[in-house]
Order: structure tokens, then sequence, then C-alpha cells
């Protein structure tokens, strides 16, 4: 892959998508609870089509069980879909030699939920640091990678001087910024926040938001956040998708997902988060959902929300709608997109 | 604050609570003098972040400190008038249940895996009130549909595995209500749960403490959940409770550097694109709590005086209290813009 850190990067008002996914499928296989029993596999991922656009910030919304973190491991290149094809700048990584595959990892990088879990407890921050230059050794000249660290270190706002301690002796905020000063080591383009902030307490959150999107800025990073804190991913997204039960349900940009959105569930959701409720410019109602998602094992027929719908119909259950556009790139998977009246409902 | 003398005594009286935890580096204190009261049929929220003391005060209210290493270090908790501190074990055996009872986040480990749910919500007619094994499987069939589990009397024998989350939590619910108590203890009730299903069960909390007049307190990090729920909240850091009042007032107003600073760091809408208002640092050790105000290292408004002395929780208003000596200044201060 040609680029590398010495090219220009581009700023936020960059467009057209660095990562796209084509009808990305991911099944697992269960495991039989009787030895002659019927083989089951799970369905993570059901046919997810995907554009990450450059520059900007996607955020991915949805409930636990609907494939978000699945998808961060397959963007990531962490795991090859079952079906379909994860292109970046057009290539498909899983396509990929040996040595084009390590250049691509350059460019993918992933920052996980657990600060303390995903740094190596053994390991001083400056071995975890160093760890990315050794991998890729023709990154950065061994001279000048200590150097480089303790510049990371100012940059995601530690003192260098605490390079010899341990995970351990830092607090979870702290631990999350190593994490994201190894995410940034090679200079990646994309950025794949896997609840990154979930662990953190409210006051630490905010700093570690701010710190996500001051890098943004500097380094002209392209983000992929997913996470389930609904006022967050408003706050750090250009555009959102929604996923229910392994199928992208509704996209678009922030604003037209979240102030206008078309599918029930993407409402339902946005409805059911207090702090969303509370202090908007456009009240909501309180959309009160019926029961849990089904389980992704024996997904419903036709539309995969009719079971918990409030406005299904029984030809929802019959045929699945498609993720047909609306306006612009808004898009949502319903046979009846819009506004929710629930009146006439 | 003194209650006039018409008024009720409260149902829960914290004074003074002192708790500290003996841990290999040193003696952690994790609840520093705190003072609660709850009123019949009032519904409480205690917010604060991790080891702030909120767990650890529901904890001590329940008895379920593991002593050591934890100690009681001082203080009386009165649930109608009756020391809870100074009860023994039969005695608290004989009020968890009738007269108080919690319900935990982790609602998987809060049930027993090997026995049916019915058994389990069964269990507490059976030992409280002498029930036969009929007579409280129908009550238990009862209280699962008091919290609304669809077609209870067939999930009935179901083991709690087979239970979604949302279903789960309900079940631990129907146990904490089966058998009417005065005050329910809420930790972190919905934080496993996602947004859809935590609606439901905050609908169901309020409904149920509503019609049983109960008094609630509910323990949570989040802002929001404490402001759809709660008459009155109590927030706490670093095991005291720095502010306190009627919840709409204290989250709208708040008279406490650090209540303003989490109300404000919270994304709202208004603050698309730019940067969030964020408290610097972090939460003190427990261990090694500075003397004086414990957030005066993060504070706009500290000088000399908060690093000198503890400010108490004093009152500030008709029903608020704040234990800041420059709580007059927090409303018209600058505070953490960026």
């Amino acid at each position: 892959m040609p680029h590398t850190a010495t090219e220009p990067r581009t700023g936020k008002t960059a467009s057209g998508p660095i990562m796209e996914l084509r009808d990305i499928r991911m099944h697992y296989p269960v495991a039989r609870p009787l030895p002659f029993g019927a083989k089951k596999v799970l369905k993570a991922l059901d046919g997810v089509d995907l554009q990450v656009p450059a520059g900007q910030t996607l955020g991915i919304i949805g409930e636990s069980g609907c494939g978000k973190s699945t998808l961060a491991r397959i963007l990531s290149g962490l795991e090859k879909p079952s079906e379909g094809q994860v292109l970046f700048d057009g290539v498909d990584i899983n396509e990929l030699q040996r040595a084009e595959r390590a250049l691509m990892r350059r460019n993918i990088q992933l920052i996980f939920q657990d600060p303390y879990a995903s740094l190596d407890p053994r390991m001083t921050i400056e071995q975890i640091l160093l760890e990315p230059f050794e991998i890729h050794p023709d990154l950065v000249p061994r001279a000048r990678r200590r150097a480089k660290i303790a510049e990371l270190m100012e940059l995601v706002g530690l003192n260098p001087d605490h390079l010899s301690r341990y995970p351990h002796n830092f607090s979870g905020g702290q631990q999350q910024r190593i994490g994201i000063a190894r995410g940034i080591a090679l200079n990646p383009r994309v950025l794949i926040c896997d609840e990154a902030v979930s662990a953190l307490d409210v006051s630490v959150r905010a700093q570690v938001v701010n710190l996500l999107q001051d890098l943004q800025q500097e380094l002209g990073l392209t983000f992929v956040f997913i996470a389930h804190d609904l006022q967050i991913v408003r706050h750090i997204s250009d555009s959102v998708a929604t996923m229910y039960l392994g199928k992208v349900v509704e996209s678009g940009s922030y604003d037209r997902v979240y102030e206008h959105s078309a599918h029930p569930y993407t409402q339902a959701l946005l409805s059911a988060a207090p702090e969303l409720r509370q202090g908007s410019s456009t009240p909501r109602e309180l959309i009160l959902l019926q029961g849990d998602p089904p389980s992704p094992i024996d997904p419903p027929t036709g539309c995969r929300f009719h079971t918990r719908c409030p406005i299904a119909q029984p030809s929802c259950a019959a045929s699945e709608p498609r993720l047909d556009p609306l306006q612009g790139d808004h898009a949502a998977r319903c046979f009846f997109p819009g506004p929710l009246n629930l009146g006439s409902g | 604050m003194r209650q006039p003398h018409h008024a009720p005594r409260p149902l829960l009286e914290i004074r003074d609570l002192r708790v500290q935890f003996a841990t290999p580096q040193g003696t952690a204190t994790a609840i520093n003098g705190v003072d609660l009261q709850l009123a019949a049929g009032q519904c409480l929220g205690i917010l604060g972040e991790s080891g702030s003391g909120k767990s650890v005060t529901a904890r001590t209210i329940m008895g379920l400190l593991d002593t050591p290493p934890a100690r009681v270090a001082g203080g009386e908790i009165l649930l109608n008038g009756e020391d809870l501190l100074s009860i023994g074990a039969k005695r608290r055996r004989q009020l968890t249940g009738p007269c108080m009872s919690m319900v935990f986040q982790d609602a998987l480990s809060a049930l027993n895996p090997v026995h049916p749910v019915g058994r389990q919500i069964g269990e507490l007619f059976r030992v409280h009130r002498g029930y036969s094994r009929k007579a409280a499987k129908a009550a238990a069939i009862e209280m699962m549909d008091r919290v609304r589990i669809p077609a209870a009397a067939s999930r009935v024998n179901d083991y709690p595995h087979q239970f979604s989350g949302g279903m789960r939590q309900r079940i631990v619910i129907a146990m904490a209500l089966a058998l009417g108590p005065e005050l329910l203890i809420a930790d972190e009730p919905t934080t496993a749960l996602d947004v859809t299903v935590q609606a439901q069960i905050l609908e169901l909390l309020k409904e149920q403490q509503a019609e049983n007049n109960m008094g609630l307190i509910l323990i949570t990090h989040d802002i929001s959940v404490v402001r759809e729920v709660t008459d009155q909240v109590a927030v706490m850091y670093a095991g005291r409770i720095i502010e306190q009042g009627p919840t709409a007032q204290v989250l709208s107003a708040p008279r406490h550097p650090y209540t303003r600073g989490l109300a404000e760091s919270v994304a709202s809408e208004a603050l698309k694109g730019h940067r969030l208002p964020a408290i610097p640092g972090s939460p003190p050790d427990l261990l090694n709590i500075p003397v004086g105000c414990s957030f005066a290292n993060r504070c706009f408004l500290a000088d000399e005086a908060c690093t000198a002395a503890v400010p108490a929780l004093e009152a500030i208003s008709a029903g608020r209290q704040s234990a800041c000596f420059h709580s007059q200044e927090v409303p018209s201060h600058a505070a953490y813009s960026h």
C-alpha cells in the first residue's frame, strides 16, 4: 500500500469512502445441544453494506448482540468475514499477500473497551509503546523511537517521565490514553473505537472524548466510533448507522438519523435514552418496546424487527425490506419509513 | 437538618457513617461521614463515580459488607428508629425482605443458577410467612405477573439462564418486592442492560414505588437516570455527600463545582462540534484522601481555605445543602469552559 506517514493528510472536509463493506456476512457455528441435534449458526452479521467516509467519524449504534463488535473486528482485519468484501482504498484487505497485509494493518488500528485488559500488565508503558515499532521496524529508525514515544505520550496528555511505569500504576482514564497512544503510534488512517470510552467514569469520559476529537483534527484520522452511549455518538459523529440483529437498519448523516429518524427501531432506541429526551430541542415521546432483542441464532423471518415493531403489518413478517435510500445518503430498511405516528399505527 | 416536630419520623436516617477497608497498601476510607434521610414514598438518587462510596453505602445499610476487610468505623443507620448497625444476625434476617430489600446490578449472579426462579421467589413466602409449597408457587406466579413477565405461569419452573437479561432483572425485582418492603435499594439496576430494556425497567421501578408507597434509593453513575426517576438526589465524591436537594434543582442549578462539572460534561445537543467541558484530573486515591476538600485539586474555585479544612454539608436554601466554601460563586463562575 503506497500510503506512508509522509503523505499529506486531509482534513475533515475530505469525502468519499476510505473503507467500504460489501455484503458482509459473519456466521459462527454454535455447539449442538445434543450429539445428533441440528447444526446451528449464529449470524452475527448478515449482509452488511457500509461506507466509512474519509476524515470523518462514523458512529455505530445498536443494542448488545446486534453485531457492533463483530463489525469492529472485521473492519480492523482481526477476523475474516464468512462472505463479502472489506475494501480499504478500494482493495479487499482479505485478499492481500503477507507483506501488503502488514502495511494495511498499520493503517487500520483498533482501540478496545477495557483499557486495563488491553495492556500487558508485565510490560512497562515504554515496552508497550515500542512494540508497534518493533513489529513494523522500517517506519521509525531505532535511534529515533524513544523520542517518538515521548512525543506520543505528550500527544495524549501523559507525562513522558512515566514511561517506566506499569499499567496498574495508572488510572482508568490514563490507561485508555495509553491505549490510544499505541493505536496512533503507526500513523494509522482509520481508528476503530469499540466502546472506547464506555468503561470510563463520566468526568473522565469527557476528557478522553476531547482527546479523540483533537487527535482527529491534528492527524486527519477517520474514526469508526462504536458505542451504546447514544449521547456520545451524537456528539462525536458526522454520520451514523443503526444496527439491529446483524443488519444495518438505518444510515445517514447524524442529523438525519438523530433528528429525522425514519426506521421505527432507531426512533425507539433514541427515545429510550433518557439523556436524549431531556433537554432536547425536539421533544421525544418515549416508545417502550416490548421484550428483548430476539436471538441471532434464529432471527425472525421477514423484517427482523417486526416482532417488536409498533407499526408492523402482516407483510413485514413475510418479506424483508431492503436498505432503501430516502434522501441524499439517508437510507432505512423499512417498508414504512418516516416519522412514527402511533395514534394511527 | 432537623425535622420539625410535627413531621413524621424519616423511614431511613443515616448519621455520620464511616466505613474503612483494610488493604495491603493501608486503610482505604470508602465512606467518610455520610448523613442521609429518606421519607416513606420518597425516591432518592445517589449519584457518584466509581469509588465515591455509593455502593458501599448501600451494602452497609443492607449489612452485606465483608467484615473484614471492611470495618464500620462510626455512625448510625436508623430504619424506623432501629439502629441497623447494632442488631444481630437474627433480627437482620427478620428485617431483610419485609422491611428492606435490594436489587443488584448483575441479575444473573444475584440468582441461584440451580433452582427454578419460581422456587427462589416462593422461598421468601415460605420462610417469612410460612406458606405451603403450593401457596408459595401461586404467590411467585402472582409476583412474576406483577413485574410483567409474559406467561408467568408457564415460566415459573424455568431456571435463571433461560431468561434474558431484562427478564432476569424483573425476577430480581419481583423477589425484592415480594414481601412488600418499606425500603428498596436499587444499586445500578439498569447499568448492565440495553437502552430499550433500561427504559422498561425504570418504568417498572417507578410504577411499583408509587403503587406501594415505598422508599426507593437508586444508586447510579448516570445523571440522566437520576433525573428520570428520582425526587431527591445526593451527589457523592470520595466518600462524602457533597451536594443534596431536589433532583431538578440540583442538576439544573448546581451549587457545588463537582456537580456542576458532572452536569456540564454530558454531551448535550448544543455542544455538538465543540469540546466537552471536562473536569480535569481524576478522583482521589482513597488510601490517601487529601486534607481539606477532596475535590480541591480539580476545582476551578479552590483557594487556600479549601486545602486547609473540610467544608461541611450545610443548608444553602430550603431543602438544599452543599459542601463547598464557595457555593455562592458556583453558578456565576466561568468554570470549565474551553
